[in-house]
């Protein structure tokens, strides 16, 4: 893999850097238009109806064609709205949500994603970054409704990245490594079992904590369209909805992939090519945040945030203490 | 240090709010998420109902009446058919009867899934509205083949009903009510175990039997709270004493009481469905009734139990073809009332949950 601090950049390996980027943004964009479409077909499956089956062989093309109508659409500015943090906010949040996946090992070999040291403490401080174009854009709607949305929605993320963050430390302590490729390839050597074993209390604070933090159902309180029509994006149209929508799934899959990474094993497994077993456990992971979306109501703000402050929390200081023992231990 | 200033926003849910069902307007004041003041503003939708009524005849009144309360079209039907004929004093043939019972408790399940349904989609939950909007797809279907219309519903006349059923229809209408049964397992597994749906509607929007009474609550609005009132049961009219069924109460009159006094009322109503199916007669559909009806002059009131409630007409006539003055007592009207005393204090997320729950149909609260 290259490394900045062996040898001075030469203009090929930067073309090779920016391929790459390009490579991996392209192929994120066509995951998240099928996660979409998958989506939409899981859940109509599971609540007795189609979905999507008109636009092209199977509807395959159906998000496609939302995506093109939404960036043709009228772009619409509320009057009274701050203009200018307006346009701004969908970019602050979903601009984060494509410099997470710089960290992300997608296979063993990882051509284009960093090593980094600092891995997981990467992940967790960017994404904690999107919450300000979410509360930025509810704010600078001028929006009664937007407001409330963008309230809620720094309370819910503020007090979840909290347990998110710590229950991400287990595996740390486990591991010994913020690296996230490490962490993959610790759980080889690991007495032949994933992470989510010894860390299967730290596995339901991390799926938990990461369905609130995708503001996914039962968890969308910022977009609660029965309480708040649609929340912090009631006023957003066209592509600057589309960068919120976008944001929202490739998070999706970010949080999956960072699961796969921390509790799965990542790329490993037997038979399969590594790439596979990770696109195969990411898949596990989306879908079941799916099936949680087919079947959950909503809960309320300030249960939501007992639920975080006074379960989760204690919960995984706790599982930190029991992993520093086992870690002992072993 | 300073104090933070906080400053109260006056917020309007609705009349064009997803979960306002319909045209409801609440204004409200809300100091954060907590609710200090609201209040419901009705009348987006009126269309002025009991004037037009004025100048109709007894039988072309029944049509408006399918457009007031829409999910419970053939009630209304009910409710004006038997205002008339006991003013009138007309006898109406068995078959006729059992059939009207048939289809009433048909349409009291299907208003009872459609509250179902979008309660929970009020509570952030897609699914068992889609699963409570195809079980009613399903009676629809049988509607349409026993009157033609698939929302309107007009299948009542004064004296008996329209048609005789279609072939097959009753049996139809006994394998649904088996079909039905099954489904009602699978909500209470869904929705009635859930942790998340419990927490949100336990001990939410609570008010005693007296509270209720005062503000003149009736249905299921008012069995809630415990206190056991149904005109099937304690007036009796059509034939609904031949029937063995329960008036199902809550306990404690807060939202979970009311949904599940839904569910429940649902399985009652089944329970009528099979009985009057099974013993139905063979015989005439309509009796022998006047070509030109003539209410004898004098104040009528009569009143079914709609699936929200006590849905009375009062009819002032002059002995003429026409009513001098028609006033309808349209349960959600009443039942709205109560809204401004059990939002105040609570959360905005709430206000969504204890509305849903009071359960109004916007067509009848304006008629």
């Amino acid at each position: 893999m290259f490394s900045w601090l062996d040898k001075p950049m030469e203009l090929s390996t930067f073309l090779n850097m920016a391929l790459g980027g390009v490579v991996v943004l392209a192929f994120i964009l066509g995951v998240v238009t099928y996660t979409i479409y998958f989506e939409r077909k899981i859940i109509g499956w599971m609540q007795w109806r189609i979905g999507p089956n008109r636009v092209g062989p199977l509807g395959l093309f159906q998000t496609i064609a939302d995506v093109l109508k939404l960036l043709i659409k009228e772009d619409v500015i509320p009057a009274k709205a701050d203009r200018n943090v307006f346009m701004i906010a969908p970019i602050i949040a979903f601009f984060p949500s494509f410099m997470v996946l710089a960290i992300i090992p997608f296979s063993a070999t990882h051509i284009f994603t960093a090593a980094s040291n600092v891995g997981v403490l990467y992940y967790i401080a960017l994404s904690a970054m999107s919450i300000l174009g979410v509360v930025l854009g509810g704010w600078a709607s001028n929006n009664k409704y937007s407001l409330i949305g963008g309230m809620r929605s720094a309370a819910q993320m503020i007090s979840y990245e909290v347990p998110l963050a710590m229950s991400m430390l287990g595996v740390v302590l486990l591991a010994g490594s913020l690296n996230l490729v490490e962490i993959v390839e610790q759980q080889k050597d690991f007495p032949y079992v994933w992470y989510i074993v010894p860390q299967a209390l730290g596995f339901v604070i991390f799926i938990i904590s990461a369905i609130a933090e995708l503001n996914r159902t039962p968890f969308d309180l910022p977009e609660a369209e029965s309480e708040l029509v649609g929340g912090y994006f009631t006023e957003y149209t066209g592509f600057r909805f589309a960068f919120y929508m976008l944001a929202e799934y490739v998070y999706v899959f970010a949080m999956s992939a960072l699961g796969t990474t921390l509790f799965l094993g990542g790329w490993e497994g037997p038979f399969l090519p590594g790439w596979l077993w990770f696109a195969i456990k990411v898949s596990a992971f989306i879908f079941f945040f799916f099936w949680v979306r087919a079947t959950m109501p909503r809960i309320r703000t300030d249960q939501l945030l007992v639920f975080s402050w006074k379960v989760l929390i204690p919960l995984s200081l706790l599982n930190l203490v029991l992993t520093a023992v086992l870690k002992y231990l072993i | 240090m300073a104090e933070i200033r906080t400053e109260e926003l006056l917020m309007n849910i609705g009349p064009q709010h997803p979960s306002t069902h319909g045209v409801l307007r609440v204004v409200v004041k809300v100091d954060g998420e907590i609710i200090r003041d609201a209040e419901p503003v009705v009348g987006y939708l009126h269309r002025g109902t009991e004037k037009l009524a004025e100048d109709l005849q007894y039988t072309q009144i029944i049509p408006y009446t399918d457009r007031m309360d829409y999910l419970g079209s053939m009630l209304n039907n009910h409710a004006i058919v038997n205002a008339v004929e006991k003013a009138m004093d007309l006898e109406v043939p068995e078959r006729a009867e059992h059939l009207r019972v048939i289809v009433v408790e048909l349409n009291r399940i299907a208003s009872h899934l459609v509250f179902l349904g979008t309660y929970l989609l009020d509570l952030g939950a897609m699914s068992p509205f889609l699963y409570a909007f195809a079980n009613r797809e399903k009676i629809i279907d049988l509607f349409n083949r026993i009157c033609g219309a698939r929302l309107t519903f007009n299948y009542m006349r004064v004296g008996g009903v329209k048609w005789d059923a279609p072939e097959g229809w009753v049996q139809d209408v006994l394998d649904f009510v088996t079909h039905l049964r099954k489904e009602m397992n699978m909500f209470h597994e869904l929705v009635t175990g859930n942790e998340i749906f419990l927490e949100r509607v336990k001990g939410v929007g609570i008010y005693d039997a007296d509270t209720a009474l005062n503000y003149a609550l009736s249905g299921i609005n008012l069995r809630s709270t415990g206190f056991n009132w149904d005109l099937r049961k304690n007036k009796p009219y059509s034939i609904y004493d031949r029937f063995d069924f329960n008036v199902i109460t809550g306990k404690n009159g807060d939202c979970y009481d009311r949904y599940m006094c839904h569910l429940d009322e649902i399985v009652e109503s089944m329970k009528i469905v099979e009985q009057a199916a099974q013993q139905i007669p063979d015989g005439p559909v309509m009796g022998k009734v006047p070509k030109i009806l003539r209410v004898p002059a004098g104040e009528y009131y009569a009143a079914v139990e709609g699936a929200r409630g006590e849905l009375g007409l009062y009819i002032v006539s002059e002995g003429k073809d026409k009513p001098y003055r028609i006033k309808w007592r349209r349960p959600s009207f009443v039942n709205l009332q109560i809204l401004p005393k059990l939002l105040e204090g609570q959360s905005m997320s709430n206000l969504i949950a204890v509305l849903g729950a009071v359960d109004i149909v916007l067509g009848e609260v304006d008629a």
